[in-house]
Formats: structure tokens, sequence, C-alpha cells
């Protein structure tokens, strides 16, 4: 296990001394903070029940949807291209640290992209008049969120990327991925198809596994461990995938 | 590390096949200690796929390769540490500065921290990288890519170092240079190369194999592959005299000395003459001396050996089992058979 660490302060050095980062990092922010300020605003003229930051989470899937395929989508794609991949699967490291290595360093800057917007509920604790009325338990909740279903999305990403050499095509497979995990389960959740009686545990299934439904969840303070498993489990499931794809196409080139 | 036994690489009725394509077709062959091995084949004909499988990157159909003792297929991280290997056209990744990448496969290859240090330095210094050593890879010239490429298989002064055409594209001083390099190389570590550039081949290595349609057609070193092949020698004179009586001195000079081939004679009344022999001992001497006392007048005289060149394209005429020139090929013509599935 000793090649991960090799490899994931490599990914991150990478990260660091590449301009795409930053400029990557200064757009996202924008986006949200865009966001944030229409939130602030539509609260601004009519009174509502739920903290600004609930709304806020709510609207997580525009940063996940460009985001993690932009993140993960150069990880395997860009290698397999350029043939670095053959070089690096000579070396005495395994395909699971490969992986595993990549998948930490792009999860990592995910979480530090999200990070970074706690600087505006700073700014808005600041200027508040009143904070009394800034609870910051859907703020935990929120970002306890985003941690959790960043894993499964980034696993996500990653295995896009082990598929192919295009790095097009793998950014275009997570985003569908992605769009059929969080739109696709609410969307099969409401087909009438799965009232019937024989259905039943299949309706339970998906209806559980809505993914709005948990940001809800968690953003309102209920950190259900069956969600967080979910989660957990796809992401494991997931990157076990993305290492039998590269040693599949090892295999088979 | 361990000592390196004698015979670092071993492989034994290889078999490789993409689909129906059979590209490593039971190849058997073994590589001492400190010998550096050429790879000559036509493109395609398996050369690239061997050594991937050497590396432990593709798996084979059948067969077994050890290496260092150890089988490749059921120890690949054993057997990774003692390989050193920079495929073709040298990938590298374009955002790393020289000393970062060196650093890093370092890591990647196992070696401690303070030893790797010195190690870039004198690996630096042995491919004269230093003044690049801050430049970021992408942006370095087609010579100094190759420098690194072989800077990083010489990194963890590995067992086996195996290069796929590693002086493609580059200028003739730069093939010295890698020449020079790979040269340097040899008593302490295993050399595999491929190359298509035959002088390269004939100056550097110690052992050619010849490979066509993923067997080995030849091999041995080049001085015995000539022989092997052609097993004769080529003299040309320009001579003036009578062409009649020729023979008959050639004769009484060597047994087996006889006219290859003649021209007309020019205007100063030389012709060119070229003669063949299965003697091996230098007849220049002797033909110096007999030819001008039988009153034949010389005004040249040339010995010339098959290149490895024409070794290479006898042994690897387009056909299945045509080995050496004289051997009927069982499926002979002139067009390449389709490979057996």
């Amino acid at each position: 296990m000793r090649h991960y660490f090799t490899i994931l302060s490599q990914e991150i050095r990478a990260l660091l001394y590449n301009a795409s980062t930053y400029v990557a990092a200064v757009l996202f922010l924008v986006v949200m903070g865009f966001i944030f300020a229409g939130i602030l605003d539509d609260y601004s003229k009519a009174p509502h029940e739920t903290a600004p930051a609930a709304v806020f989470f709510q609207v997580f899937w525009i940063p996940v949807f460009f985001m993690v395929p932009l993140l993960t989508m150069k990880s395997f794609a860009e290698e397999r291209r350029l043939g670095t991949l053959e070089t690096l699967l000579t070396t005495p490291v395994t395909t699971a640290e490969v992986v595993l290595g990549k998948f930490s360093a792009a999860y990592l800057f995910y979480m530090l992209l999200w990070g970074s917007t706690l600087g505006f509920h700073y700014v808005l604790r600041l200027y508040a008049r009143d904070i009394r009325y800034l609870d910051s338990g859907p703020l935990v909740g929120g970002y306890l969120f985003i941690a959790v279903s960043g894993l499964l999305f980034i696993a996500i990403g990653i295995l896009a990327s082990t598929l192919t050499r295009s790095q097009a095509v793998a950014g275009i497979l997570t985003f569908t991925l992605l769009l059929g995990l969080i739109g696709g389960i609410t969307y099969a959740s409401e087909l009438a198809v799965l009232n019937n009686d024989l259905l039943s545990p299949l309706k339970t299934a998906v209806d559980s596994l809505r993914i709005p439904v948990h940001v809800e969840d968690f953003t309102n303070g209920i950190v259900d461990t069956r969600q967080v498993f979910f989660y957990v489990t796809g992401c494991i499931l997931s990157l076990l995938f993305s290492i039998l794809g590269v040693e599949a196409k090892m295999l088979n080139s | 590390m361990a000592e390196i036994p004698d015979i670092t690489i071993e492989v034994s009725n290889l078999v490789k096949n993409y689909g129906p394509l059979t590209a490593v077709n039971n190849l058997s062959f073994t590589v001492k200690r400190g010998e550096i091995v050429g790879l000559l084949g036509p493109n395609g004909a398996g050369k690239s796929t061997t050594m991937r499988i050497l590396t432990g990157y593709l798996p084979a159909n059948s067969g077994t390769v050890h290496i260092c003792g150890q089988p490749v297929a059921s120890h690949p991280e054993a057997t990774k540490r003692h390989v050193g290997y920079m495929p073709e056209n040298n990938p590298l990744p374009e955002d790393m500065r020289v000393s970062e990448y060196l650093w890093f496969r370092g890591r990647l290859k196992e070696m401690p921290r303070a030893r790797l240090r010195a190690r870039i330095e004198e690996v630096l210094e042995l491919c004269d990288l230093k003044r690049n050593r801050h430049r970021i890879l992408g942006r370095l010239s087609k010579g100094n890519k190759q420098r690194v490429g072989i800077a990083e298989a010489i990194l963890a002064e590995p067992a086996v170092i195996i290069m796929d055409e590693p002086t493609i594209g580059l200028d003739p001083h730069q093939i010295i240079i890698v020449r020079n390099l790979i040269a340097s190389l040899r008593g302490r570590m295993s050399v595999i190369i491929s190359s298509h550039i035959l002088p390269e081949i004939e100056e550097t290595c110690d052992r050619v194999l010849i490979i066509n349609g993923g067997r080995i057609v030849a091999q041995g070193s080049p001085a015995d592959l000539r022989h092997e092949i052609f097993g004769h020698t080529t003299y040309r004179l320009e001579l003036a005299g009578d062409p009649v009586g020729l023979p008959i001195h050639l004769a009484t000079l060597e047994p087996t000395l006889r006219i290859a081939a003649q021209e007309e004679p020019n205007a100063d009344g030389f012709r060119l003459v070229t003669l063949m022999t299965e003697a091996e001992a230098d007849l220049g001497e002797k033909l110096l001396q007999a030819l001008p006392a039988a009153g034949y007048r010389i005004r040249s005289l040339g010995r010339t050996q098959p290149s490895l060149e024409d070794v290479f394209l006898a042994a690897t005429r387009r056909s299945w089992d045509a080995r050496l020139p004289d051997k009927q090929a069982t499926e002979g013509d002139a067009r390449a058979p389709l490979p057996k599935v």
C-alpha cells in the first residue's frame, strides 16, 4: 500500500501546479455565489420557514453535474491515451493503489471546493442583523451529505474514466450516470407501474434511494445510516469495478 | 539488492493471441546477465508484444516467462522490481519537470529517499540531463525526452532493461549518445532493445534475435548470423587482363574462389570483378600477390561482408517456414500467408 501515498502526493502536486485547477475553482465559486445570492434575494422578499442553508443544499446537483465529470474525466482516460498508464503499471504498483490514489485526490479536491463555500455562510453570519435565525444545524447536515454523497459521485466518475480512452466520453458517461442516479431514481419512484403489490419491495427500495430526499433528511438533522450505507457501498462497488475495468482492458488489449 | 542470477530472462513456449491473430507463436529464448540482446523484426512481428509480456504488463495466453528466476505471471510485483521499461514512443506526462518525474518514478520503484536523491544525480550526469533538470517534460526536444526515458529505465538499477525502439526519431548525434549509453550498461544489466535501425543493432548488441510472424527465425551474434545465413565472403576487384584464364588462377589460389560477376571493361581497360568464396580466412594479400604475378593489373581490392540488413532481409522473407534462403517454404509464394488460427 505504500505506493498509494506516492501516487496520492503526485496527483495532489499535479492538481496544485495545474492552472486549470484554479480556473475551475474560481468558476465553481462564481456559480455557487450566484446561487447563494439568488437564495438570499429570494429570502429578503418574503419570509421563509427553512434556513437559507437548507435551500442552498437542495441545488447541490448543479455543481455535482458539472464539477464531478470535470474533476474525474482526466484521471484514467488521459493516461491511457498518452500511454503513461502502461509505464505506471509496469512498476511494482498494484492497480488498486492507482485507482485509490486517483480517487482520493479527486475526492479531496471536491471536498476542498465545497469547503470553500463555507465562506458564503460566514459572510452571511457576519452581515446578518439577527443571527438567532441562522441555524447552523442544516449547515452541518448539508456538508455531511456532500461528504458522504461525494464518495459515490467521484467513484462513479473514476469508473467512467477507466472505461475509455477519450476524456469527452468519460465526462459524458459520468454526467449521464449521475443524472440517472439523481434524477432517474426520483422519476422511477413516481411511475405508476410500481404501485403493483408484487413490486412493493422494489418500490420501497426505489423510494428510499431518492437522493433529493436524502438531502432533505440530512439538512433536517436526520442522519440515516441506511442512506450513508448506500453511498459507501456504492462507492466501494464503483471502485471495485474501476480496478476490474483497468485490469480487464489490459487482459483484452 | 539480491544477487542477480546468471540467466536473467527465460522465455519458454510463449504464445499470445489477439483474437484470431497469433502475435507471438511459441517463442523461446534466454538472456544472460550483462548481455545486450537486439530484437529485430518487421512491423507486426511480435516484438512489442513480447516486450510487454516480459514486463508483466500484458498477460500471455500460454508459456512461461521467468525474470531473475521468478515467473512473471504469478509474481508480478516481484518481477516488476527487476525490470526497467521504456515503451515505444516513450510516453511521458507532460506537466512534470525532469527531476520531479525521476523522483516520482524512483519512489514508485521503492527506492529509499536518500539513495534516490544520489541516484538521480548520477543518472542525470550519465544521460547529460543536468542542464535540463528543471524543464517541463512537455517542452523538451525529442532527443532529451528519449534521454529522460532511458534515465528513468536505468534509475533503479534493475537487472533487466527493456527498450522498445530507443533511437527512433533521433538525429545522428543523439543516436551516438544513446548508443554509448546502452553500451555502458553491458556487463551489469541485461538489456533487450528492439529496433529497425540495423547498423545500431549491429554495433551495440552481443546477440540478435530475428523475429518474424511471432517466431524466431534466426538468432546469434551478428557475425554468426552472417556466416550462418550467407556463409560466404565477397571480394570486389578492379582488374585488367585476360578474363578467360582468370578462373584457373583463382582455383589454384583457393578451391572455392570463383567469379560471381564481371562487367565490361571501361575506358582504362579495367573491369569490376566480383569474387565469392566460402573460405573464412582473408584472401586479400594472396590475391594482391598472385594476380599481378600471373600478369593481371589490379587497381583496387575490397572485401565486403553481408550486412545485418542482408541477413535480416534474407531471414524475414515473407513465408512461414523459410529459415535459410535455400530452404523451400511449404506454403511458398511471395505473398504473406494468412496466420494459422
